[in-house]
């Protein structure tokens, strides 16, 4: 067995959310430097100009990127070798807890009946995967709510197929236009269940922008779907133009006979993630 | 396009000039006020009770700023998705906010509403939270501290960026999505 402090975890945790939500990914980054310079529309050109000037802003300030700083999502592999005493989640969420207050997020969190603020960003969505090994991997990202809210889940008959797909995402980025902040990222989830679906569609949005499925088919079917969403040219913010859509990655796990479950998890532009492995 | 410096109070004359697409600075006043907020302001005003700041004229913006780090008067304070006020605006319209800022789309009745009262509808760039908090000047909360960051505050800002996104005249900037069927 290989034990890892809790303190250990609280510390990387709370240093991954003030630095993913003051730190622009680079693979962002480097999306966003391509926009501003062959965007079509001015207006778009001009949107990429001040997100890319809000990047170098919040990394000198250390202001966040976003004052929507998200609820904050774990996606944990852990080793069944490893062992945390304390617990692994009380550990997660005191790090969160200290990230957040320490770093000045914004705490987003509140009951959905009353709307009272849980005050310090609580819960923690931590989503565990036992692997074999010792490793520990911890993967947070900063979920905003505008996008989420443009995010769907729906369970298409098998008959629909890919065509269907497409269809229902297309039509789903169409609805949202300028609402989620584009140009978006999609994560897209095939098949699983009802609750598995966005799941993995969520845990699909870790991936770089810029890296390429490994099985071809699905990255073959990545880029036909990035193509016909930035068909729709809603442009940066909805003003118009080619880049509504950075990237699409899609995970795909075997379902029912009977169901073809599809979800779509919309990420804003400012796709704020962070890993760290013990 | 045109290119605007307007002060709030913004008057009729001014939101009258104003087409989709115009850029507008806008300096002196606003007021923060997303979800809860609105809520809060609708049951005031069912109970006849006054209103933390006069609507008239008043600028809202749909804004949960990240807190303020010591030296600054606010943290990151972009704009949040306006259509969960859509369910307010009309009835705040007709009392008097000469505009809303946000982003995203906003419902008929809003826009009716905005075509009826002479209001306009700006849009801020969603996800520049830093950058746009410069020209945050000074911020204070005035109401319902205890929603947080959903509290009203008194902001006063200078050459806040914005874009006319819906006009008085049933203009709007934003793009159509090009859909096959």
């Amino acid at each position: 067995m290989k034990e890892i402090k809790a303190a250990d975890i609280s510390a990387a945790v709370a240093r991954m959310c003030v630095s993913a939500n003051t730190k622009l990914p680079d693979d962002v980054r480097r999306k966003f430097e391509e926009g501003f310079k062959n965007e079509t529309t001015e207006a778009g050109r001009e949107i990429f100009r001040q997100l890319l000037e809000n990047a170098d802003l919040a990394f000198e300030t250390k202001l966040p990127l976003c004052q929507d700083c998200g609820l904050a999502i774990f996606y944990v592999e852990m080793g069944e070798d490893v062992v945390v005493p304390g617990g692994l989640n009380k550990a997660i969420t005191e790090g969160m807890v200290a990230g957040y207050k320490d770093g000045y997020l914004r705490k987003s969190s509140c009951d959905p009946l009353t709307r009272k603020n849980t005050g310090d960003n609580t819960p923690a969505i931590i989503h565990i995967d036992l692997v074999p090994g010792d490793k520990l991997k911890i993967s947070y990202m900063a979920k905003g709510g505008g996008s989420e809210n443009m995010s769907r889940v729906t369970m298409l008959a098998p008959s629909q197929g890919w065509a269907g797909i497409k269809k229902f995402v297309v039509q789903r980025v169409a609805e949202a236009g300028p609402n989620p902040c584009p140009p978006v990222i999609l994560g897209i989830g095939i098949g699983g269940t009802f609750e598995y679906a966005p799941k993995i569609a969520k845990k699909a949005l870790l991936r770089k922008l810029d890296d390429t499925h490994p099985d071809p088919k699905i990255a073959a079917m990545e880029a036909e779907l990035l193509a016909e969403v930035n068909a729709l040219g809603i442009g940066p913010m909805g003003l118009g133009g080619s880049y509504t859509c950075l990237a699409v990655k899609i995970a795909v796990e075997p379902c029912h006979i009977a169901s073809l479950p599809l979800a779509v998890n919309v990420q804003c532009h400012s796709a704020r993630h962070e890993e760290v492995e013990f | 396009m045109a290119k605007y410096s307007l002060n709030t109070p913004l008057t009729d004359a001014d939101i009258e000039k104003l087409r989709a697409g115009d850029v507008v600075l806008l300096s002196g006043i606003i007021y923060s006020g997303r979800d809860a907020a609105h809520k809060k302001l609708a049951d005031l005003l069912d109970a006849g009770q006054p209103l933390p700041f006069d609507l008239k004229g008043a600028s809202i913006y749909y804004v949960g700023p990240s807190p303020a780090p010591p030296g600054r008067p606010i943290g990151s304070a972009g704009p949040t998705t306006s259509y969960r006020m859509d369910a307010f605006a009309p009835r705040l319209i007709s009392l008097g906010l000469k505009a809303s800022i946000g982003k995203g789309k906003r419902n008929d009745e809003v826009k009716a509403a905005m075509r009826e009262h002479k209001a306009v509808y700006f849009g801020a760039t969603g996800g520049a939270g830093a950058l746009l908090s410069k020209c945050i000047t000074a911020s204070k909360v005035i109401a319902f501290d205890e929603l947080g960051p959903e509290a009203v505050r008194e902001m006063t800002v200078k050459d806040f960026p914005l874009l006319v996104i819906n006009d008085a005249f049933g203009g709007e900037l934003y793009a159509k999505p090009n859909l096959k069927e």
